[in-house]
């Protein structure tokens, strides 16, 4: 069942390539050994989403923390504010490295993906492995005009989720694998 | 949902969910599933007027999508029924609501018999199948012994006490449980009353004292009726007929249940007879498939019925003609390997685990007397620990008793227990992986322990003790064509990975031949973890800050058995290189494999 031919992969990955940024590309040859695979990164919408979130959710919590003790106790305790504002600092940049950190690439016979700054995960998932490839898009995700796309195998410790795509890209990321899983289909 | 809208949905949902389903597409993308497609619709509107009541419309709309894309046996299965009903004017039973959905399905199954089976399907997408589909809408209908009257002719019924009702034409016989079955609840209730005194002493006293001669019967004279209606009922509704792809079980009065198990994704079939069952001759079928935590069991069934329906479904799972699956019997079978007890009793005296339970048992009670002097607090811990001190010594031994392994053409054959007999098949290639564990105290003697995990299957020791060669051989007939690798040629973690895992690095190791990935771990009490390359389902690296300051990096392979083996602190590039010929190999692997089917 061993018909993927590289061809297959072209134009597929040209296309989600040509829709993600350009950083995409130079940000590939880093980890990349020789011929190496075609590295996606992930779109900024979901950068921007997690961003967002971390400010509003540590915004509010270092608003309570200061206004609260500063109003009943002293204006000096409203530095209680600060500790949830380094936080919000810190996460600011950690989500940004681990959103960069982020990427897959569609080769041939398989799918990689690689994530994390600290511990750092890669994964390879063979498309003749996959049982089932999931679409999904929480009510926030919606809003913002995301969507991720979890492959499934019949190891339930395969974790392999992109998440933050484009719709159309995990639409067409889906169709793909699974069309891809069909030819070259193994079972357990 | 009507059946348009579910073609629409399911075409999309099977498209993604089933690729397995989807393979063989091919003539699905043809006008005329098109047309099919507008066809399925309407007979499946007539057909829903009635058929809309049973919760099997709904199941089959979902399976409407699978099945236009065919491939599925289970379509051109569905399909054959149909043309029986077209033939045999046996649309009463329930099977023809979902032949009006199944219409499409033969015209695009690959199937080539599906192809004139869906011939008959148009004609039961006639009206007057569709009419009689309505009345399938009731389910008395179905179950009637009228059934089995206008059941075709093909000696439908060979004895009318096991194959009461029988689907059209196939010789698909339906049979029952063993009538002692409705009895393995009856402790139910005395369990209920005796929870509930033991729950609230004072209140049963209470209401045992209020309760007289007259109360006591009238009570008895309800509950003993209708328990013993309940039994009858839960046991006359459950049946069960093997087909030549599935294995079919309908439970339920309220609540309905219908299983269809495709034989070819059975993973092991299991007989095990509780010492009650033993007494009563009866025994119990374990069916374990992939994907399902609920596992499917026929309780029970009389011994030699459990036996021969064991044969005959491994027959069929492993690919004989359905003709012959009923005479091939049971296969013969060679004991590879008896354990003797003394053996057995000493290794669990030689293992840590044993004596770490039975001191835990002993030491913490009196510590926590001294402490607090309260005898429920002790109680309430001692009896877990002695439980486990239990189960860790005697219940080992009276469970893994009488160890026999035996290999025959459909696996092999695991026979042990003292009180519960337990009669386990473990089909070979379907074992993801095997672990040859090696405590600290077996190892003058070279004994080990061989572990395994089979996907959807709760066996998990295949060799409770043996010598290490002989335990060998038995793994190398469990993974066909895999030699265990020597000690010597694991290659060990690089020095450097003392620091991350102190003392303990030495533990680890690693071989990659052909057939396996060999990861070994442990000091005191050593492990090796086989996987074959063709079980590997996806491949992982990662890598701590810890490590990467080292320069080294863990390789987990995830097999299907929900098991990750991990090879871990391999030299970074060397994991590199590893996770991709790993994926490779586990692409090819899978190639050479042997067939699921493992006779045909």
């Amino acid at each position: 069942m061993e018909t993927g031919s590289p061809q297959d992969t072209g134009p597929a990955g040209t296309q989600g390539a040509a829709k993600t940024r350009d950083a995409a590309g130079t940000q590939g040859a880093a980890g990349a050994a020789g011929d190496g695979p075609v590295w996606i990164a992930l779109p900024p919408g979901l950068l921007k989403m997690r961003r967002l979130l971390l400010v509003v959710w540590l915004g509010l919590i270092s608003l309570a923390a200061g206004l609260v003790p500063g109003l009943l106790v002293g204006p000096a305790w409203a530095a209680f504010a600060l500790p949830p504002l380094a936080l919000m600092v810190w996460g600011w940049v950690m989500i940004g490295r681990n959103w960069r950190s982020w990427r897959y690439a569609e080769r041939a016979d398989d799918l990689l993906i690689s994530r994390g700054v600290l511990w750092r995960e890669e994964t390879v998932v063979p498309y003749g492995r996959m049982q089932l490839v999931e679409v999904t898009s929480g009510p926030v995700e919606r809003h913002f005009g995301l969507a991720s796309v979890q492959l499934h195998t019949a190891a339930a410790a395969t974790d392999a989720t992109i998440p933050g795509l484009d719709p159309a890209e995990a639409e067409r990321l889906r169709d793909r694998l699974t069309e891809l899983g069909e030819a070259r289909s193994a079972g357990l | 949902m009507t059946a348009p809208e579910a073609a629409g949905d399911a075409g999309d949902a099977g498209a993604v969910e089933a690729p397995e389903a989807t393979r063989t597409t091919g003539a699905a993308e043809t006008p005329e599933a098109a047309r099919t497609v507008g066809d399925a619709g309407a007979t499946g509107d007539a057909g829903d007027a009635g058929a809309a009541e049973t919760p099997d419309t709904a199941q089959t709309a979902h399976t409407y999508g699978a099945a236009r894309t065919a491939g599925n046996p289970e379509a051109a299965e569905v399909a054959e029924t149909a043309q029986t009903a077209g033939d045999a004017r046996a649309a009463e039973t329930p099977d023809t609501a979902q032949t009006a959905h199944a219409y499409g399905a033969a015209r695009t199954s690959g199937n080539p018999g599906a192809a004139e089976a869906s011939e008959a399907a148009r004609t039961a997408g006639n009206p007057e199948a569709a009419e009689a589909a309505q009345t399938a809408g009731n389910p008395e209908a179905a179950e009637t012994p009228k059934t089995a009257r206008t059941a075709g002719d093909a000696g439908a019924a060979e004895t009318p006490e096991t194959a009461r009702t029988a689907e059209a034409g196939n010789g698909i016989a339906e049979r029952r449980l063993h009538p002692v079955t409705p009895l393995r609840r009856a402790w139910a209730p005395v369990a209920v009353v005796i929870g509930w005194a033991v729950h609230d002493p004072d209140g049963a006293q209470r209401h045992l004292t209020r309760l007289d001669t007259t109360t006591l019967l009238i009570g008895l004279a309800v509950i003993l009726p209708a328990a013993a209606l309940y039994g009858f009922c839960s046991w006359w509704f459950t049946r069960f007929a093997v087909t030549e792809t599935e294995l079919r079980i309908r439970t339920g009065l309220v609540f309905r249940r219908t299983a269809h198990i495709r034989l070819e994704r059975l993973q092991a079939v299991d007989v095990t007879q509780p010492l009650l069952a033993r007494v009563a001759g009866v025994a119990k079928l374990k069916l374990d498939v992939i994907g399902t935590d609920k596992k499917d069991e026929l309780a029970f069934l009389g011994a030699d019925e459990a036996r021969s329906l064991r044969a005959e479904l491994l027959a069929r799972a492993a690919g004989f003609a359905p003709e012959t699956a009923h005479e091939v019997g049971e296969a013969p079978s060679r004991q590879m390997l008896r354990v003797p007890p003394g053996v057995l009793a000493m290794s669990l005296v030689l293992s840590g685990a044993t004596w770490g339970s039975l001191a835990a048992a002993l030491v913490v009670p009196p510590v926590l007397w001294l402490a607090t002097e309260s005898v429920w607090t002790v109680l309430a811990v001692a009896l877990p620990l002695l439980g486990a001190a239990g189960a860790s010594s005697v219940g080992r031994f009276v469970g893994e008793y009488d160890w026999t392994v035996a290999e025959s053409p459909d696996g092999l054959r695991l026979d042990h227990g003292l009180l519960d007999r337990a009669h386990e098949t473990v089909p070979p290639g379907r074992v993801q992986t095997v672990r040859i564990v090696e405590p600290l105290l077996w190892r003058r003697r070279g004994w080990v322990r061989v572990e395994l995990d089979v996907a959807g299957s709760s066996n998990s020791v295949l060799v409770p003790v043996a010598p290490r060669e002989i335990a060998e051989v038995v793994v190398a007939r469990v993974l066909p064509g895999v030699t265990v690798p020597e000690r010597a040629a694991l290659s060990p973690s690089p020095r450097r990975a003392r620091w991350c895992v102190p003392v303990w690095w030495r533990g680890y190791g690693l071989a990659v031949t052909d057939a396996v990935f060999a990861a070994r771990s442990g000091l005191l009490r050593r492990s090796l973890a086989l996987v074959p390359h063709a079980k590997v389902q996806s491949v992982r690296m990662t890598q701590g800050p810890w490590e990467r300051a080292r320069g080294v990096a863990d390789v987990c392979v995830d097999t299907g058995a929900n098991k990750t083996v991990r090879a871990r602190l391999r030299d970074a590039a060397e994991a590199r290189e590893l996770l991709e010929a790993q994926a490779e190999r586990s692409r090819t692997g899978r190639r050479d494999a042997r067939p699921d089917r493992w006779m045909a």
